[in-house]
């Protein structure tokens, strides 16, 4: 057991549930905004993975890992503009074109990747990392936190800008009132259905984004269906983190944590079935929804249609 | 017809008049069918022609490909047959969805259900095998796998009864911790010490639900059906079903009209989890016989769509379900002969939901303009 407590494997725990919360992070924030703005978005699960999948592909063919995130995002939103366009302006139930988007990404990634790849599972290089001076060099933490790729220190800051956005912008307020109130919204001239429809699409680029770092940074490779209910979990994490972007960043990392300990054990040389470890984070919340259920608060309007001057 | 405005209207006037009406009111009948049926239908075109679409961009020729997935999932018997068993844990996890559904709770959970009941039906039954009649076994095994289902969704139920939290996380959250705990249990509690790779005991194939007839169908089929239409006329016919119906519209009028909506909201959930827990156990004394570890064919996830296609109807569902099988038990077949892979199915689902989503759309719109 003493092999539990070297650096080594410390290092990789942390790093590893770095690694794995960073996509669920990204795609928890996601949900979050459009939650915000009273959009069920169960369609995540396909954003992120036709996220991963464009993500992969663009890094793939021109070699830059920054135009496979690029690449990630517009994968992520091109999933999102039907969810506008069905749900937002059309009226369409919430659920059952999620379901349906994230059926369709589904099916296409895998056919997309079968015809162009058939069975083979190209490889990307391992993406370069910036190590923060003196950080980097602490114990432990050093390696696992601050010696990683720039986009994750781009993905912990926009943590930091959704909170900022939420609290003290104008876009922050327009978006909880299309949640909240959204007739209320649309009494003081600002449209709803366009403040819900950015809502989505920043949704679907941050879920992209969170696709491609699977992708490109957790795998190396793109494998059909290798989202494997991250974006679910991302549902899940925004629910729970009521409204708090930092709480976002706080589940994703428990659950990462999670998801990673399996590996870092491995590492250690215990052998615990992948299935235990991974129930961990679902009972976890679990219990605290049983310990403190009622306060899992959501915005009133969520999932409803909002039709101007229907009200 | 100059007669119609004589100032003493006879008898036969009035009979007249009578049967006018009632023909009016029957083609308006027939218009409102046919409108249903053209919404049910025009979607179903429309997604075959888009996804004819999608193939011919991959360079498959779509003729070939429908003419395979006709050919083997409702022409050759042998695939007929498959395309009818397939229906079977498909129609009972359809059921469970329409109450729920129908009672306005999102049990987004079926596939934990079903899975976790499959697995301990598939331990338990084999055990009990030697010891007991071959159709003892059977009913202990279907009442098992509806009551490992019901008991999944007692946490959600009870939060959403008494504490409103919200059912889809709950529910989703729950599925997540099924498939892994089912897995746990393949791997280290019920795994057979016979064989290397985790798997349970398997059911012997005499052992199995009796087939119909000279076929090879699993009488799951009919379990599912029954089940199935049961559930529509108890939803749309019986007091219980209009209870649950106001509940599902309007929990707050629910309420005011005094009905016990946190007994009825767990009662629906203990229904609808039972029944996806009962395709979990059709699926493994009638089709698959044992559990293999990491096992999740994923059936709930994809038959919600097709409730929601179908409008929470049991007998629309009974029409989508059907030609999901045939689609998916041809497409299996079609994905080794053109080289599509079955994933295909995915896309047509999903194009067939946002058709359909569109096309009621349109419907209303034009009945708005109509007005």
């Amino acid at each position: 057991m003493s092999a539990l407590f070297t650096d080594a494997f410390l290092t990789s725990l942390v790093l590893g549930a770095l690694t794995a919360g960073i996509p669920l992070m990204l795609a928890g924030l996601g949900e979050q905004i459009s939650e915000k703005a009273g959009v069920l978005n169960i369609g995540i699960e396909g954003m992120m993975l036709f996220g991963a999948y464009a993500g992969f592909l663009v890094a793939y063919h021109t070699g830059s890992i920054w135009l496979g995130f690029l690449g990630g995002a517009v994968g992520g939103m091109a999933v999102a503009v039907p969810m506008a366009v069905l749900c937002i302006r059309m009226g369409l139930s919430q659920i059952v074109i999620g379901i349906a988007l994230t059926l369709g990404a589904e099916g296409l990634t895998a056919l997309l990747h079968h015809f162009q790849f058939a069975q083979s599972y190209p490889r990307l290089p391992a993406v370069e990392t910036l190590p923060i001076p003196g950080l980097s060099s602490l114990p432990v933490v050093g390696p696992a936190l601050f010696d990683r790729p720039p986009i994750v220190y781009l993905a912990v800051l926009a943590v930091a800008v959704t909170a900022y956005v939420f609290r003290s912008t104008q876009f922050g307020l327009a978006l909880q009132a299309a949640g909240d109130k959204p007739a209320a919204l649309d009494a003081a001239g600002v449209d709803v259905v366009r403040v819900r429809t950015i809502a989505v699409l920043i949704t679907g680029g941050l879920a992209g984004v969170g696709g491609a770092f699977m992708a490109e940074v957790g795998a190396g490779i793109f494998v059909p269906f290798m989202t494997n209910g991250a974006g679910f979990i991302g549902i899940v994490l925004a629910m729970q983190a009521r409204g708090k972007p930092l709480w976002v960043l706080c589940g994703a990392l428990l659950f990462g944590a999670c998801l990673s300990a399996t590996t870092a054990l491995q590492v250690a040389g215990v052998s615990i079935p992948t299935d235990v470890i991974q129930m961990l984070p679902f009972a976890a919340v679990l219990t605290v929804l049983v310990l403190f259920g009622r306060k899992a608060s959501l915005p009133p309007a969520l999932g409803t249609h909002y039709v101007r001057g229907a009200r | 017809m100059s007669n119609t405005h004589t100032s003493t209207p006879d008898l036969t006037e009035a009979a007249r008049l009578d049967r006018a009406a009632a023909s009016a009111a029957r083609a308006e009948i027939w218009r409102a069918r046919g409108r249903v049926a053209l919404l049910g239908i025009g979607p179903v075109i429309g997604a075959l022609l888009l996804s004819a679409l999608v193939l011919l961009a991959l360079g498959v020729d779509p003729l070939a490909y429908y003419g395979f997935v006709i050919e083997r999932g409702l022409i050759n018997p042998y695939g007929l047959q498959a395309t009818l068993t397939r229906m079977g844990p498909l129609l009972l996890l359809a059921a469970g969805l329409i109450v729920a559904f129908r009672a306005g709770i999102w049990n987004l959970g079926g596939d934990g259900q079903f899975l976790l009941s499959a697995v301990v039906v598939a331990a338990l039954c084999p055990l009990l095998a030697p010891h007991l009649p071959a159709w003892l076994v059977l009913v202990v095994g279907l009442l098992v796998g509806a009551l490992i289902g019901a008991v999944w969704s007692v946490l959600p139920a009870l939060l959403k009864a008494y504490q409103g939290v919200n059912e889809i996380i709950t529910t989703l959250m729950m599925t997540f911790l099924g498939v892994s705990f089912a897995n746990v249990l393949v791997k280290l509690a019920f795994r057979d010490p016979a064989t290397t790779v985790p798997q349970t005991r398997t059911l012997a194939v005499a052992d199995r639900l009796p087939r119909l007839f000279d076929t090879t169908v699993s009488s799951g089929l009919l379990i599912g059906l029954v089940a199935v239409i049961a559930v529509h006329l108890v939803m749309t016919r019986t007091a219980f079903g209009l209870k649950l119906r106001i509940v599902g519209a309007n929990p707050r009028a629910a309420i005011h009209a005094g009905l016990p909506v946190p007994a009825l909201t767990v009662a629906v959930f203990a229904i609808s989890a039972a029944l996806a827990g009962l395709a979990g156990a059709v699926e493994i004394l009638g089709v698959q016989g044992n559990v293999r570890a990491d096992w999740n064919p994923h059936y709930a996830m994809t038959v919600i769509p097709l409730v929601f296609l179908a409008r929470f109807n049991g007998f629309a569902t009974i029409a989508f379900v059907f030609l999901f099988s045939v689609l998916s038990i041809g497409g299996e077949s079609a994905a080794r002969r053109t080289g599509v892979p079955n994933f295909f199915t995915l896309v047509v689902v999903a194009i067939l939901l946002v058709m359909l989503g569109v096309a009621e759309y349109l419907d209303q719109r034009r009945r708005a303009a109509g007005k």
